[in-house]
Order: C-alpha cells, then sequence, then structure tokens
C-alpha cells in the first residue's frame, strides 16, 4: 500500500537561517494508523508538521531541499484548498488558529464548513455532532477569544475535525489541558483513528502517547533518531540522554531488571506492567 | 502565625460568573506549595488574588501583616510576583534583557544590584545565551522562563507559578525543579500551579486540591494522591507510579519510584 505522507531526503532551512530546522529526513506515513512525534523543544517538531501541511515552505518560504509527498504528489504541487481539503492542522497556540472574524465558538467550528461551501443544514449537524464530542458545547455561544486556554485548544480541535480531513496533524494540543481533558482529547483522537483518519500528533505527555500511538517518530536537532513501533521506541532508555522524556512504566521497568526482577520486556504502559507483575507476584504467592 | 492568609475570599469577575467561593487558605513562610485542580476549579483566580491582580469581593487576604485591600496591585507585587500561565500576557519587551531589567528597574533597584538579580536570574533559567534576543523568537516553552526570569529579578518574597510546567519538555521540567529548590533555598515561599501530578510527587510537599471554586483538601502527596474520594470530586487522577501500586495491591500509599521499586522488590523478594 503506497504512503500516505511520504518525506523523501527533506532538509528545510528558514530564511536567513544557515542551521537546517529539519536535516536528511525520509519517512513513510502509512494510512489510518497513529503516529506520535516527540523530543525536546527545539528540535523541530513543529517545522516537521509544516511541512507535511506545506506551511513550510508556502507560507514561510525558506528553502526546501527533498519532496514531502501527500497521496503521491508533492505539496509544493498542490493548490493551497486541495491541501486544506486533506490536511487538518491544529497549531500549536489555539490563539493562532482562531479565525477572528467569528463571534461565537459555534460560527467558529462551522467557519471552515462554510469556506467549503458545505449546505447549511450539513454544518448545523456536523458542528453539533463535534462539539457534543469535544465537550465544548456549553460554550457555543461564547466568544472565541474569551475563553481560557484549554478551552480554546479543545474548540481549536474542534473547527479541525468538523472538517473530516484524511490527515490530522495535531501540535501540542494538551499542553493547557488539565489531565481529564488530556485524556479525553486522547480518546477523540483515537476516534479518529477508528474512523480511519491518519495521526500524526505532537506530544510531550509520553504515557499517554505510550498507549494511544501505533507508531513513535523522535525528532533531535531537525534529524529522526529513532522510528518505529511504539514499543520499541518507548523503552529505549537511552533516549533519555536525548532529552527525550519516557514513560513512567519504562523507567521504573529498567529500574526493576536492573535489581533483578525477571520482566520478559520494558514496558511502556501501566497495562504491561501489570500483565507482568501480576504473573511474577502470582507465582511469588504459589 | 501563617505569611500568606485567605479568610473567607470569594471573587466574582465583572460580568457575574462567580470564581472562587468562601475559601479558607494559609501559606507558611518559605513554604512550596502545589494548586492542583480542574480547568476552571479557581485556582488561577485564587492565585491572582495574592499578588493583588485581582481584590476579593469579600473576604480577606493577608500577606504578613498587610492586608491586600488596602494595597494598590503596585504596592504588592513588590512583595508577591506571579508568573503569568500565557507568558504573552506578561511579556512586552523587545529583548530578554529588557523584559528582566523592567521589575528590578520600576522598583528603582540601584544599578549593582539590578545588574546582580538579573544575571542570577537569567542563570537559574538557563537565558543566559539568549539574553539580547527578541523574546517572540524563542519557543513559548523557553518564553515561559523568560517571564520566570522577570519575577526571580524582582527579588519578591513570594513566587507564584502558574501552570509553568504546560508545554516543557525533560529538559525544562528539570529545569524548573532546580529553580524551584534555589528559590526555597533562598527562602523565598512558592506557589505552583500545575497539571503534571508527577511533578508535584517529585517536588512538593504539600498539596492543595481545588474543585469547582472551592478547596477540596489540603495535605502531602501521599495524603492527597491516595485519597480517592478527592480526586474523585476534583477529577483528578493518581499518578502512573501511584495507580500501578494501588492495582497491584500494594500498601504503603506509594507516591515516588524509588518506594515503588523497594515495595515492589519487597513483595517479590528479591533482596
Amino acid at each position: 500500500m503506497g504512503a500516505i505522507v511520504q518525506f523523501k531526503n527533506v532538509t528545510y532551512n528558514y530564511p536567513l537561517s544557515d542551521i537546517p530546522a529539519i536535516k536528511d529526513i525520509n519517512l513513510s506515513f502509512e494510512k489510518g494508523k497513529f503516529y506520535g512525534v516527540i523530543g525536546e523543544n527545539g528540535s523541530g517538531k513543529t517545522t516537521f508538521c509544516n511541512l507535511i501541511r506545506g506551511f513550510a515552505p508556502s507560507f514561510y518560504k525558506g528553502d526546501l531541499k527533498g519532496e514531502v509527498l501527500i497521496n503521491g504528489k508533492a505539496t509544493v504541487d498542490y493548490d493551497e484548498g486541495d491541501l486544506a481539503l486533506n490536511i487538518g492542522y491544529v497549531f500549536q497556540n489555539p490563539f493562532n488558529q482562531i479565525s477572528g472574524v467569528k463571534d461565537t465558538v459555534f460560527e467558529e467550528v462551522a467557519f471552515g464548513l462554510e469556506n467549503f461551501g458545505v449546505p447549511v443544514d450539513e454544518i448545523e449537524r456536523r458542528v453539533v455532532d463535534i462539539m457534543k464530542l469535544t465537550k465544548i458545547e456549553h460554550l457555543a455561544e461564547k466568544n472565541p477569544f474569551s475563553m481560557s486556554g484549554g478551552q480554546q485548544q479543545r474548540s481549536a480541535l474542534a473547527s479541525i475535525i468538523v472538517l473530516e480531513p484524511d490527515i490530522l496533524v495535531i501540535d501540542e494540543p494538551t499542553s493547557q489541558l488539565d489531565p481529564e481533558g488530556t485524556e479525553s482529547v486522547f480518546e477523540i483522537i483515537a476516534a479518529m483513528k477508528a474512523a480511519k483518519k491518519t495521526i500524526i500528533l505532537v506530544e510531550h505527555k509520553v504515557d499517554l502517547i505510550a498507549e494511544f500511538a501505533d507508531e513513535v517518530i523522535v525528532l533531535k536537532e531537525g534529524q529522526v533518531i529513532r522510528s518505529g513501533k511504539t514499543q520499541d521506541v518507548l523503552s529505549d532508555l537511552s533516549l533519555l540522554e536525548h532529552g527525550v522524556q519516557l514513560p513512567q512504566m519504562a523507567i521504573i521497568g529498567d529500574e526493576l531488571i536492573k535489581r533483578g526482577v525477571p520482566l520478559d520486556y520494558i514496558p511502556v504502559t501501566t497495562s504491561q506492567a501489570m500483565e507482568q507483575l501480576e504473573k511474577l507476584l502470582n507465582k511469588e504467592a504459589k | 502565625m501563617a505569611y500568606i492568609k485567605l479568610k473567607g475570599v470569594s471573587y466574582k469577575y465583572p460580568e457575574g460568573f462567580l470564581a472562587v467561593d468562601n475559601i479558607d487558605m494559609e501559606i507558611e513562610k518559605g513554604e512550596s506549595v502545589a494548586i492542583i485542580g480542574q480547568n476552571g476549579a479557581g485556582k488561577t483566580t485564587t492565585v491572582k488574588m495574592m499578588n493583588g491582580l485581582l481584590k476579593p469581593m469579600s473576604g480577606e487576604v493577608f500577606i504578613g501583616d498587610l492586608n491586600t485591600k488596602d494595597y494598590t496591585t503596585a504596592q504588592v507585587s513588590r512583595k508577591v510576583g506571579y508568573v503569568f500561565q500565557n507568558p504573552d500576557d506578561q511579556i512586552f519587551h523587545s529583548s530578554v534583557y529588557a523584559e528582566v531589567e523592567f521589575g528590578p528597574k520600576k522598583m528603582k533597584i540601584d544599578e549593582k544590584r539590578k545588574e546582580k538579580l538579573i544575571n542570577y536570574s537569567l542563570k537559574w533559567t538557563g537565558l543566559k545565551k539568549h539574553k539580547y534576543e527578541n523574546p517572540y523568537n524563542l519557543p513559548l516553552s523557553i518564553r515561559k522562563f523568560v517571564t520566570i526570569a522577570s519575577i526571580i529579578a524582582m527579588d519578591v518574597d513570594v513566587v507564584i507559578l502558574d501552570e509553568p510546567t504546560a508545554g516543557q519538555d525533560l529538559v525544562g521540567t528539570l529545569l524548573l525543579s532546580n529553580i524551584l529548590k534555589e528559590l526555597q533555598r533562598r527562602g523565598k515561599t512558592i506557589i505552583t500551579i500545575t497539571h503534571d501530578m508527577q511533578f508535584v510527587v517529585e517536588n512538593f510537599n504539600r498539596v492543595i486540591v481545588m474543585a469547582d471554586k472551592k478547596i477540596v483538601k489540603t495535605g502531602t502527596p501521599k495524603e492527597i494522591f491516595w485519597d480517592f474520594e478527592a480526586l474523585d470530586k476534583a477529577m483528578l487522577k493518581q499518578p502512573y507510579i501511584s495507580s500501578l501500586c494501588y492495582k497491584l495491591g500494594i500498601e504503603g500509599d506509594i507516591v515516588s519510584k524509588q518506594e515503588a521499586i523497594d515495595a515492589i522488590c519487597k513483595k517479590l523478594n528479591i533482596e
């Protein structure tokens, strides 16, 4: 099966910058998979998202070497409107996402559909559904600018997923959210994956990435230093030395092994840790 | 007597929204306290009343023997520094240095001490290399440290940090831990709002849980993170490590990694 997103020898420099923000990236993304993108701040995660969405170079200009392909076609060869239809992009700072031309959250969420020329009754139905899913129904009449950071983040997410793009690129959607809100965002994203969307999520909360993502990509100084199955990548303790946070369960699992606890493998989620430790505890009890 | 004291404090925003409902809170001088709870629980409103950014609708807020209602925000903020949740609400200078200099300059601190304070705060926030950079050329997570540096440079008695852990990576989180330790070593009183429960466990001895405009519970991380009723009320969950121990039936109200490792090994009869 062909890749839905593909990086071919991609190196990218912002204008006036000698140091590439992204360096020699070759990667393929499969349709319907959930990819977590992690790495320290300044490692190029947001630029990576901008390259997929085509904002780099179309908006940021700069110098792109190699190609970023969406469904086999280079981003630079797309019309802006077609890229927007294919790829939903949720910005890191929700403030940057708000259109500024709508007075209520309801209208804000409907804005994209209006621009795509969707019939009015369908817009209404889809907006209502998405606001329910993202738990912002009660904010329908609010002004988008008068909301808290967390509320803005949810509305920004709603205004993108309502467009039902095939590819969702989401940059740190939970930084302002409490633990419950964060989990609900991950559940929403998981629901998008179940609807066969391809998800590319930048996130620092590795414990949740461990639970939800199929694959993980680790960036450092613009380069991919690890990529592969979530379990394989996040159990690699050497990543800590690269300033990459790892799941609590991987850290504790590694230390338990060092103390002589015979775990079969380093767990990355609580259920993996539970499964192995329960087995050992039952054996001990006998 | 407690250094920071809130007595029967309520706050209603001008548009009529009641954000804090009759709370009492006491924080000792030199204490480092975390406030946790859902978005909208009243955390930010509460701390903004401590530095005079907001004045209570009813009740009283004391900093030492100073009742905040008798003083202007400018006066209170010389004692109590508040680092905004969103750094972009705070930053308004075109270089890191100018931003950090603003507070001590405004307080008319003499030149020599001012330079010392600025250098000290840039050093602890890891910003020395960005001294002449425009804050808006820096990533959001680093901009947060610019706002922290501006407050440290004012040498205030009380430092309030509103969600400093948001969007921080491993290095940023460690840097924050170090700043908290250093401020405490210097006798500062610290209040930190955060959603990162592991950070709370690793950095604070006292935790205040807020939910729905009120205080649900105050206690040590052990007392808070094993009180399921309080956690439920505040829609919070145990940190991953505590949760693992709970599910494995390991006793001892475990919150730290080391405790968990020791307890698991003990249960498995490994040294």
